[in-house]
């Protein structure tokens, strides 16, 4: 999860944030690089006593920084489509669980064999137990099996909302009348945090999102168990 | 015919993916499977004949349609003021 003063993006939690950490660091390098050259260029150039009568009107070097940028951005550009396109394959998923948006909570559905269904509502910061975090907590966590593929569909009650959560590489907005189907797998048991992350209302920071992802035995035994309570 | 639908039925875990709906809007692929399930009960009703093959159509719908939106076009089609034509 974040930490404070983070900089980078969080530990992957699924093999689609892998695959955008990878290509987050990719496209840094290739910015560090023009910008260590420019840097460079233009302390030589403010520096420099003399000046190369040869830089104007040199065709060659107008040559270079055309095709030069040209290929740089072909090289950022696509692996960017590789992963745009494998965010979007959904293949044979195991689970559909909708998200629903609501002013100002979250609730689930898992429907494909009955109809359970419940609310997610941040706990306030007087309710937290030693060691929960602040903001990002919530009464009811999404479950989810590890190393299954899950699909979500995402729509909203209301308004727009955005159901995000960073360490899976999940970023899908919540429009009322409209279904938004996203996919993920998580890599290992554990608990990621995720937040709305679009403005709905007064309440906007304090309607998160947890999603817990265990063995599947155990997935099974929750579900069992809410669907009696319910 | 109806073994096909039986096993298939037996085997369902969620929707699986479908060819007419491959893109990240999937709300045309819940109403579809709402309406082709009340299509199907209500010809295979006049027939006279077993309804179990529309049953693949609901167990997709209902794992793809939001609860709230179901509940709302059934009590529209008990109203008689459902939008759909079936």
């Amino acid at each position: 999860m974040a930490f404070p003063s983070q900089l980078g993006f969080q530990d992957a939690a699924s093999p689609v944030m892998e695959e955008l950490l990878t290509f987050h660091d990719h496209a840094l390098m290739i910015v560090f690089m023009i910008s260590a050259l420019i840097g460079y260029f233009i302390i030589a150039m403010v520096t420099a006593n003399l000046s190369d009568m040869y830089i104007l009107d040199s065709q060659e070097i107008e040559i270079i920084w055309t095709v030069l940028p040209a290929v740089v951005l072909i090289l950022i550009a696509l692996p960017s489509l590789r992963i745009l396109y494998l965010m979007d394959e959904v293949n044979d998923p195991h689970l559909t669980i909708k998200a629903m948006g609501h002013q100002w909570y979250w609730s689930y559905e898992y429907t494909d064999y009955e109809n359970l269904e419940f609310d997610s509502y941040m706990i306030p910061t007087q309710d937290l137990a030693p060691g929960q975090f602040r903001l990002l907590e919530a009464d009811h966590r999404l479950i989810v099996p590890a190393e299954s593929p899950i699909r979500v569909l995402v729509s909203a009650e209301d308004v727009l909302h955005s159901w995000a959560v960073p360490a899976l590489g999940v970023k899908m907005d919540a429009v009322p009348g409209r279904l938004n189907q996203t996919a993920f797998i998580a890599s290992r048991p554990g608990v990621v945090y995720g937040q709305c992350s679009e403005i709905c209302g007064a309440n906007h920071s304090f309607m998160p999102i947890v999603v817990e992802a265990v063995p599947l035995q155990q997935f099974e035994d929750w579900s069992a168990l809410m669907i009696q309570d319910a | 015919m109806a073994e096909d639908i039986q096993t298939k039925l037996q085997n369902y875990r969620t929707a699986p993916f479908d060819a007419r709906f491959p893109n990240q809007n999937q709300t045309r692929n819940c109403w579809s499977n709402y309406l082709d399930f009340h299509r199907c009960q209500k010809a295979l009703d006049a027939k006279g004949v077993d309804t179990t093959p529309c049953d693949w159509y609901k167990r997709v719908y209902t794992s793809l349609c939001p609860i709230s939106w179901v509940q709302k076009w059934d009590d529209q089609r008990e109203e008689g003021n459902f939008p759909g034509k079936i």
